[in-house]
């Protein structure tokens, strides 16, 4: 009784795993097939490489790709910088409560709705760069720089956590060699961090590249690679929600599995290494 | 000497730059506020309609955000559902029986699951759902029933995760007690192991309820609209907090609707916060990799 009861459990944990793991697999599979006809015959580089000019039938998706670049590069970019400076004050040179404070408000900060950013990014930021920095106010700055905003958490909490989690025998010994706060900071916590601090960035580049709506709601959208970061631009993200399903068999719709795929192998490659930095890590303590 | 200054200049940009996110986070929810505070109230979630009336759904509430709360209420309903029991499942599987090898894989797996964009998720809950229309039936379309499919996709390596991790944590002493007592291991995950694990796993549950609440990039795709009124079925189209935010931004005709979506952004923002909260309250050092989403 007790053994046929602990074979079905096991069961249903091992179906339940595979059954993710199929759903996982499916995804892939499913834009696969039906990009397909996009892949057959000469269409398969233009498809990567050639422009998007809908009426001579060309339906490239460079353009998004290169708008995504543009967009997710700025972010971490201008991220950096600002997830650094955070995660140094939050790991050593604020006080107690100002480190729990910032704890906090970074932990606050992923909770707040994309759409959100979005949406105060429309009537806050656009009308400032418009006024102030000129362009149509819905470009590559703007939505660079909330999707900053939007990413830093993810920056912060990985810095702050591998630069916590370095073993403190090496603090103290700098501390005992007289190394002051910003000493030991930058010559033994970073130097053993950076392995963490790099995944730190590259998950941060990974959501970057993947987030729809700030890139929809700020970008402009328009289908033409930029040439400078006050050109409006359409991500890869942006172009899968804009085309509309007026023919399910036209290439111009299939064009966005094109999309998909390319995102998923950029997400899928930044997800890897990020993996392979971490058994690295664990492999040399 | 050099060192001296650099060292110093790295303090000085250190505080500057931290000083900096605090003021842009503060500015942009103060200004949140300062333009959703006074849309609050009783017209903004039910318009003209008697409250008692559009609860009970014999009234249609037009000039008010109910049915995008209701829309959005039924999605994290039904998307906890069918992704808790199957992320739950797999995550214990994860944990407790699976090998090495198997781990690294599945391990694996549920990284890229996790680090896919929703977008293409959405992607492929819409595929789907063309899929069901051209083999199986004309009923099926993008609605209720896809979206939740979807986004329970979306959160699903959340809760596996977040189960895996709180049941690998636990200590040997925890581990081994029933077993020496002579309890089998069903009894020992069951009696022992997810009862000691809850905080863990229910902060996980917490975060993935708090994405589906908050998600639009799925729900785009498969099924959400401007005005569909409370949904009626599984199998009907649907309003949503997140995407009425979303429509709003490029729709609106007047300062009264404009002024109803910075009203809606308080209301999801203080749904989400709070289940975000909630979910670290559970659980302080919750694993970050939990928070990686797209």
């Amino acid at each position: 009784m007790s053994a046929s009861k602990e074979y079905i459990a096991r069961s249903v944990f091992l179906f339940c795993a595979m059954a993710s793991a199929v759903i996982i697999s499916s995804i892939l599979l499913f834009m696969i097939v039906l990009g397909l006809p996009l892949f057959k015959g000469s269409a398969f580089l233009s498809v990567w490489t050639g422009p998007w000019a809908p009426h001579q039938g060309f339906y490239g998706i460079l353009p998004m790709i290169s708008g995504t670049l543009w967009i997710a590069l700025l972010a971490v970019i201008l991220c950096l910088p600002l997830s650094l400076g955070t995660a140094f004050v939050i790991t050593s040179l604020g006080g107690p409560q100002i480190r729990r404070m910032l704890g906090a408000l970074v932990r606050f900060m992923t909770g707040i709705p994309t759409v959100i950013y979005g949406f105060v990014g429309i009537f806050l930021l656009v009308p400032i760069i418009r006024e102030g920095v000129g362009g149509p106010g819905m470009c590559v700055l703007t939505a660079g720089i909330i999707l900053a905003l939007l990413v830093s958490p993810t920056m912060i909490l990985f810095f702050s956590d591998s630069l916590q989690s370095v073993d403190p025998a090496y603090v103290q010994a700098a501390k005992a060699l007289g190394a002051d706060r910003v000493q030991r900071l930058m010559y033994v916590m970073v130097p053993k961090a950076i392995g963490g601090m790099a995944s730190g960035f590259i998950l941060a580049l990974g959501r970057a590249l993947g987030d729809t709506l700030i890139a929809l709601m700020l970008a402009g959208n328009a289908i033409r690679a930029p040439h400078g970061f006050l050109e409006p631009a359409r991500t890869l993200t942006a172009h899968i929600a804009l085309v509309k399903a007026a023919d399910f068999n036209s290439l111009e719709f299939r064009s966005i599995f094109a999309c998909g795929i390319a995102l998923y192998l950029l997400t899928t490659a930044a997800t890897v290494t990020v993996r392979l930095i971490e058994r690295k890590r664990r492999g040399e303590p | 000497m050099i060192h001296g200054i650099a060292e110093k200049a790295i303090a000085v940009f250190s505080w500057v730059l931290t000083l900096a996110l605090c003021l842009s986070v503060a500015f942009f929810l103060g200004y949140l506020f300062f333009r959703g505070f006074p849309s609050l109230g009783k017209e903004l979630i039910f318009g003209q309609a008697d409250p008692l009336k559009a609860v009970m759904g014999s009234i249609r509430v037009f000039e008010g955000i109910f049915p995008a709360i209701v829309g959005t209420i039924c999605l994290v309903v039904l998307s906890a559902t069918l992704a808790l029991p199957v992320g739950v499942c797999s995550g214990i599987y994860l944990a407790e029986y699976a090998g090495p090898g198997m781990k690294k894989l599945l391990g694996m797996l549920f990284d890229i699951l996790a680090g896919i964009p929703s977008i293409v998720i959405g992607l492929f809950g819409f595929s789907l759902a063309v899929f069901l229309h051209n083999h199986f039936s004309d009923h099926f379309g993008p609605c209720l029933l896809i979206s939740a499919l979807s986004l329970a996709v979306l959160v699903l390596p959340y809760i596996v995760r977040s189960t895996q991790t709180s049941l690998e944590e636990l200590p040997v002493s925890i581990r081994k007690t029933a077993l020496a007592l002579g309890a089998s291991k069903l009894q020992n995950t069951v009696y022992v192991l997810i009862p000691n694990a809850l905080s863990g796993i229910s902060s996980g549950i917490f975060l993935a309820i708090g994405r589906c609440a908050e998600d639009t990039a799925v729900i785009l795709l498969t099924g959400v609209v401007a005005t569909a009124g409370v949904p009626s079925s599984l199998l009907s189209q649907y309003e949503a907090l997140p995407f009425f935010i979303y429509y709003i931004s490029n729709q609106y005709s007047n300062q009264a609707e404009l002024s109803r979506g910075y009203g809606a952004c308080l209301i999801l923002l203080g749904i989400c916060a709070a289940l975000f909260l909630l979910a670290y309250g559970m659980k302080k050092h919750l694993s970050y990799r939990t928070l990686y989403r797209a």
